[in-house]
């Protein structure tokens, strides 16, 4: 490989041979970073469990309470509770898979290793995005099922075809993801445990309950926060047209879906490339 | 002195050319150039502060220089889509994450350059891990995190290895093990580059040095040639006729300082080599019972530099 390490026969300077830079590989390095963390599968597990839990609870307060029909029933699957709280540990787990790597120096070595800093934020996207979908499709599906479950005992059940049931499942499966991703952006932007995790809460939570449906700019502010469309997307029922506040449209509420992590994505990718390390 | 020799061959030389870089008002490193060869350990000195770990960052493109530019066999390595195999590094023995395994730490970073995972368990032998590669790393002490931090480096086997204060928390064994370490992958003709404030590991284990002090060259140079630069260089002689030989001295063209206290009386001669010294108090019978030429360490002659450099630049600064 090299004019000096062959005249020296001692050497083995540069002996491995240079295979292509495969962008799997990288996957596959993000994969095992985030697999080999003891705290990674207690967490995916506790909140999914958790927000199965809240679904069945909300369910049966529900179910007592009595007569609703039954496509309306079907939203009792997602509740706000369980949902929120997959918010908060989606985004701030995103958001640690890179403030860890900054806090710790350890993005310093990362990139010695990987000098295509780009190429390494895209790999931790697409491994967060994965991992995260897989936690949202367990988490929403079995709170479907479990709300099914508990219903089909009180003749309201309705089955996993339901023209009414696919949207909010498919909804309540990339929250994860989308907040994940959300998280990672930011994690990328301000580098720093506490405020990362600060601005999350706020982004995802908070700014959607400060604005009201009542007048158009407000509700418009509030329909591009990810929090109020998926809350919209989970909603089976058409909107009063008598109704004083406004409802964001299903078509926007999956954009505000596709654009906030994508955004996230793009600006870490182009800071990253840009910033000293 | 490029990193491009012959056509189509590479040079692993580390080249430094007028590497600039200020954070706002302050320069942490002012117009540096030097060449770092293979088959040779170059140690990179410096006080604190002088800019050492901010030139190796720049090296390795993790900092962009405001100006200059530095190019590692030829090529800046920022340019390598992947770069264990072209350069190992180690930067800080904490760069790492805590909760993971060492065998952990070192197979993402190994996969993410297609290395196999048979050359993660082959570093962690070959730094005394291997019993420790499937304990979390947080639990290391930091000389354990040192050796983790040399295998990383090893991991792609490169021609061009960096260490920055790599003996820092090690014990004396784990020192000796390093200095061997570094004098072997030299001798396999490899590029190493260290960057240390300890003088005596210099002394015992690298051929060249960069000195740098406030972010500025003040040498490059062999450890021989540098630490003849240091004036303290000089013959100690130990007399109770004191008085007549330093005229005979003085007269001879040396200057003499006396040392010592009365009684048992030194004389520090700086000017004259030891023979001469002996002849000419044999020719004037004076009777000397000590004669002890003084090398200078590397120590000292840093010391001296590294002062009139900070003494330069606070006068500069004005």
């Amino acid at each position: 490989m090299t004019t000096l390490a062959s005249a020296t026969a001692t050497t083995s300077a540069g002996s491995l041979a240079e295979p292509p830079a495969r962008f799997r590989d990288l996957l596959a390095s993000e994969w095992i970073k985030t697999r080999s963390l003891r705290s990674t599968p207690w967490t995916l597990a506790l909140i999914t469990l958790f927000v199965i839990g809240s679904a069945a609870v909300a369910t049966m307060a529900d179910k007592a309470a009595g007569s609703e029909p039954a496509a309306f029933l079907a939203y009792d699957a997602f509740p706000k509770t369980g949902y929120m709280t997959l918010i908060l540990v989606a985004g701030s787990m995103g958001a640690l898979t890179v403030v860890s790597e900054y806090s710790s120096g350890l993005i310093r070595t990362t990139t010695v290793a990987v000098p295509d800093r780009g190429a390494v934020m895209l790999a931790k996207a697409v491994v967060t995005a994965a991992l995260w979908t897989v936690v949202g499709t367990a988490a929403s599906i079995g709170s479907f099922l479990i709300s099914q479950a508990i219903l089909a005992g009180h003749d309201a059940g309705v089955p996993i075809t339901h023209p009414d049931v696919f949207r909010p499942l498919v909804a309540s499966a990339l929250l994860a993801p989308v907040c994940a991703l959300v998280g990672l952006g930011l994690g990328v932007l301000l580098r720093h445990a506490a405020g990362t995790m600060l601005t999350s809460v706020f982004a995802l939570l908070m700014l959607p309950t400060m604005f009201s449906e009542s007048n158009r700019w407000s509700a418009d502010v509030k329909h591009a926060t990810v929090s109020a469309a998926w809350t919209r997307l989970v909603q089976t029922w058409e909107p009063d047209p008598a109704s004083l506040g406004y409802t964001a449209t299903l078509p926007g509420s999956w954009a505000v879906y596709a654009l906030w992590p994508l955004v996230a994505v793009a600006l870490a990718v182009v800071v990253v490339r840009h910033r000293d390390v | 002195m490029t990193g491009r020799g012959p056509p189509g061959s590479v040079v692993h030389v580390i080249e430094v050319n007028e590497l600039t870089k200020r954070y706002g008002a302050k320069t942490a490193v002012d117009q540096l150039s030097f060449t770092v060869r293979p088959g040779q350990v170059t140690g990179f000195l410096g006080p604190n502060g002088a800019g050492k770990s901010t030139t190796l960052r720049m090296i390795l493109g993790l900092e962009e220089p405001t100006g200059g530019a530095a190019t590692v066999s030829g090529v800046p390595f920022r340019g390598h889509p992947r770069g264990l195999r072209h350069v190992g590094a180690l930067l800080d023995a904490g760069q790492v994450h805590g909760g993971r395994t060492a065998t952990a730490h070192l197979s993402a970073l190994a996969r993410s350059n297609g290395i196999s995972r048979r050359r993660v368990d082959e570093v962690l032998h070959e730094v005394g891990l291997a019993d420790a590669a499937n304990r979390r790393i947080g639990g290391f002490s930091l000389g354990m995190k040192q050796r983790l931090g040399v295998a990383t480096a090893l991991l792609g086997d490169p021609p061009v290895l960096m260490f920055d204060e790599p003996v820092n928390g090690m014990d004396p064994e784990g020192v000796l093990w390093m200095r061997r370490l570094f004098r072997r992958l030299a001798a396999e003709g490899r590029t190493v580059f260290l960057s240390s404030h300890l003088m005596s590991e210099m002394e015992n284990t690298a051929d060249q040095l960069v000195v740098i002090g406030r972010g500025r060259l003040i040498a490059a140079e062999s450890v021989r040639d540098f630490a003849a630069r240091s004036t303290g260089l000089g013959v100690v002689v130990g007399t109770r006729q004191a008085a007549e030989l330093t005229a005979v001295l003085t007269a001879a063209g040396a200057s003499v300082e006396p040392e010592g206290s009365a009684g048992a009386e030194k004389l520090s001669v700086t000017g004259l080599p030891a023979d001469r010294i002996a002849a000419l108090a044999f020719e004037h019978r004076i009777l000397f019972d000590e004669l002890t030429t003084r090398t200078a360490s590397l120590e000292e002659a840093f010391m001296e530099l590294t002062a009139d450099s900070v003494e330069y630049q606070a006068g500069q600064t004005r």
